[in-house]
């Protein structure tokens, strides 16, 4: 059957099983919004910043795992999604961002709202296309959701010039086999090399001082049973990265948390003490790792990971096993069981979880609180209590990400959805618009800065206008805080360029966009708005929590230094505690 | 020294351990790749490359045997690390078929060079036609003052034959970049 390019589109959409699309109308892309308003099928979210729609489908595939998609015009509407393809390819994050191009025989001209996207993205994309003739759009279409999802998931660009969504084209819609087909350069390796899992396992058996260290692919791979198994089955503690949050349960007593930069004390002793580190769907970042030559100094590592190109690129490892995590963990485990799982230490790994369990006593996540002034802290904790700790929670970036991150306790996978690559602040509220219509089920909290909050605050009319109840809790110390910390610790309290204090009011900013407003300025309100907030269900709720101008993440592995540089949560060094420990 | 951790009673002091980091050669690497001949590929390739800070010396693509698959040799210079992490992330690609770094493995490499040299005299001519000789090259186009060479050959022999040239005055310089291919071994090498 004839029909039009850009029916075409939505068809290949459908069947794809895609149930929303967030974007933004425009020109080029004009024939597509035509064809969705027909079609009648597929919910359509209308950002109002192209920026915010990649947010929103960033937001509800993390939220989800299923592909979010994005459809924006040409030109300075495909600009603007720019930093959130950044965003996802740096997290691994599946997208189908969809742009309109101008017509075929203008390209190059530098016609209006030309640009070119695909030459824009190509560094910050598992792939992108240009269709050049509507024959291939289909095919095109469906490579870009499987690329998206499988592998390494990340973010795809198709440019569809206007000409070819306007043309007419009898093509069928190709099966997945014909796609797999057209695509013989791509097959992910998921299995995981045997022999290599035999090594792994003899170092499980092996190790005095082992510890899990799982990242965002455990997550992508929905790890978590295979886990929590391996972790009991061997006695081995947990620390999880901010993309791994949840893929391993917080409040397990295996769980030593978040490590790196500002992780807990207690994991980073861990890591810097191990003697065995297992690296799971994680990739050696500079946040978590530091200095990298004192970084687990006396470990061996095995690093498991479905992407080859993770292995080996930022710290040299002992055992590398490309795969998915999920199989490979599950085969690790039936070989760890065909050994018997015997510990062959066992009298020093009883002395090793027995020094974790004091390291945890000494310096657990703690900070001062105060009655007169709310801490940022506290109002997480708060938070953590009125969602009974099952709420999903989207910071943005910068000093109360971390504090999220630390004083919530996350225990299931897709919980904590945060920029952690890029940093982008800006990402909180789109991105939790977009969890909150993936997971509807679930109370989703936007925890956003101040200054993070106004990057993208727009969108509390597209929460507004599709009834996203989405709760929204801006710390506000007015300043830009994570860097003001920085130029506290480090640039001797020279405060360039980070004050926020002129700033609009948030509650009638809220109220005059049909969002709830509420401000907290004392200790006792925080609770009170909190719960307040909890009872509305039909219209996103800002709520302005004046903290502490000028507390501080603590603690902190300062910049390219090693884990026994870490500042503590007195402000103090290591100094006293700088002891390594010997098997 | 021995202290106490945590209150623990298992520590002992050590001086700071550190973990062993790699730092490679940095030298001159040959990459076989074979790609999908799709548009992009190329600027694919080059972008991936330069985003680590490293220039191409040299790059050829031509068409294999199998239709629409194009090969391509690629000559960088850079750390053996960075190249290994450059190699990983061609394979990447989804247009790549095959990436092989060949540096290391027998290989034969060729590359065909056209010279354009000064020859205003019967003498230079002479002296010039016997470089040529000796180098089997071959004379491709005349003019009263110049002589055009085309030579084939690896990087030592087509660098020798550039500086016994180079007196006469070389007017203009074309070269294709290498193309390379791994040996194929015997039985017995193989095996090895």
């Amino acid at each position: 059957m004839s029909r039009k390019g850009a029916d075409i589109v939505i068809e290949t959409l459908k069947e794809e099983n895609v149930e929303v699309i967030f974007g933004l109308p425009g020109g080029a892309i004009m024939e597509v919004y035509d064809a969705l308003y027909r079609d009648g099928s597929i919910k359509h979210i209308l950002a109002r910043h192209e920026q915010g729609a990649g947010h929103m489908a960033e937001g509800y595939a993390k939220a989800t795992g299923k592909v979010g998609v994005a459809m924006t015009t040409s030109g300075p509407g495909a600009t603007n999604i720019v930093t959130p393809i950044a965003d996802a390819y740096m997290d691994s994050v599946p997208l189908v961002v969809i742009t309109g191009q101008v017509p075929t025989h203008m390209i190059g001209n530098d016609a209006f709202q030309e640009v070119d996207i695909v030459g824009i993205t190509r560094p910050i994309t598992k792939h992108n296309f240009l269709v050049r003739d509507i024959e291939e759009l289909p095919l095109i279409i469906r490579e870009a959701f499987y690329i998206a999802k499988t592998g390494r998931p990340g973010p795809v660009l198709v440019d569809i010039p206007k000409d070819i969504t306007q043309q007419l084209s009898d093509v069928k819609i190709p099966s997945l086999e014909e796609v797999k087909k057209a695509l013989p350069g791509y097959k992910p390796h998921v299995e995981g090399n045997a022999q290599q899992i035999k090594k792994a396992a003899k170092l499980i058996m092996e190790a005095k001082r082992p510890v899990l260290y799982v990242g965002g692919g455990a997550v992508n791979a929905e790890a978590q049973e295979e886990l929590i198994e391996l972790a009991e089955l061997m006695k081995i503690p947990v620390t999880t990265t901010t993309q791994g949050k949840g893929a391993f349960p917080e409040n397990h007593p295996l769980s030593l948390r978040m490590l790196g930069m500002h992780g807990t004390y207690y994991a980073n002793m861990a890591v810097y003490n191990s003697d065995l580190l297992i690296a799971v769907g994680a990739r050696f970042d500079d946040r978590v790792t530091g200095k990298i030559d004192e970084f687990a100094p006396d470990a061996k590592i095995i690093h498991i990971d479905i992407d080859p190109a993770s292995i080996s690129k930022n710290i040299i490892v002992d055992v590398p096993i490309v795969g998915d995590v999920k199989i490979v963990l599950r085969k690790l485990i039936n070989e760890l069981k065909r050994k018997g799982a015997k510990i062959l230490y066992l009298e020093e790994r009883e002395r090793w979880l027995e020094q974790i369990e004091k390291w945890k006593k000494l310096h657990p996540l703690t900070y001062k609180n105060s009655k007169k002034v709310i801490k940022p802290q506290y109002v997480i904790e708060q938070i953590y209590e009125v969602t009974s700790g099952d709420a999903i929670i989207v910071p943005g970036v910068g000093q109360h990400q971390m504090w999220a991150a630390m004083f919530y306790k996350f225990s299931y996978p897709r919980q904590f959805l945060n920029s952690g690559g890029l940093g982008t602040m800006g990402f909180g509220l789109p991105a939790g618009i977009g969890a909150k219509i993936g997971r509807p089920e679930k109370e989703v909290f936007v925890v956003d800065g101040d200054g993070s909050f106004i990057m993208t605050m727009q969108e509390i009319i597209t929460a507004v206008q599709y009834k996203v109840p989405v709760k929204v809790a801006i710390i506000n110390n007015a300043y830009l805080g994570m860097v003001r910390q920085w130029q506290e610790l480090f640039y001797d309290k020279r405060y360039s360029e980070v004050d926020l204090s002129l700033q609009p009011d948030f509650v009638k900013l809220a109220e005059s966009m049909g969002a709830v407003g509420f401000r907290a300025e004392k200790p006792k309100e925080v609770r009170e708005i909190l719960e307040e907030a909890m009872r509305i269900d039909d219209r996103p709720v800002i709520m302005d929590f004046v903290v502490d101008r000028e507390e501080n993440v603590l603690p902190m592995v300062p910049p390219g230094k090693s884990y026994r540089d870490m500042i503590l949560e007195d402000g103090r060094g290591t100094e006293a505690e700088t002891m390594y420990l010997v098997g | 020294m021995a202290d106490i951790v945590g209150g623990a009673d298992i520590t002992v002091a050590k001086a700071p351990k550190f973990r062993q980091t790699r730092k490679g050669q940095v030298r001159k690497h040959i990459i076989n790749v074979k790609v999908r001949n799709e548009i992009g590929v190329l600027a694919r390739i080059a972008t991936l490359i330069a985003g680590k800070g490293y220039n191409i010396e040299s790059l050829s693509v031509g068409e294999t045997h199998e239709p629409g698959i194009s090969r391509m040799t690629i000559e960088v210079v850079g750390d053996d690390i960075v190249i290994d992490q450059v190699v990983k992330q061609l394979r990447k690609l989804i247009d790549t078929l095959k990436v092989r770094d060949i540096t290391d493995v027998p290989h034969v490499e060729r590359e065909l060079v056209l010279i354009k040299v000064h020859t205003p005299t019967s003498r230079a001519r002479d002296e010039v036609l016997r470089i040529v000789e000796i180098f089997r090259g071959k004379i491709v186009d005349v003019s009263p003052e110049t002589y055009t060479i085309e030579v084939t050959g690896d990087e030592d022999k087509i660098n020798a034959m550039l500086e016994l040239l180079k007196p006469f005055g070389i007017k203009e310089m074309a070269r294709t970049g290498k193309v390379a291919m791994r040996r194929e071994l015997f039985a017995e090498e193989a095996g090895e």
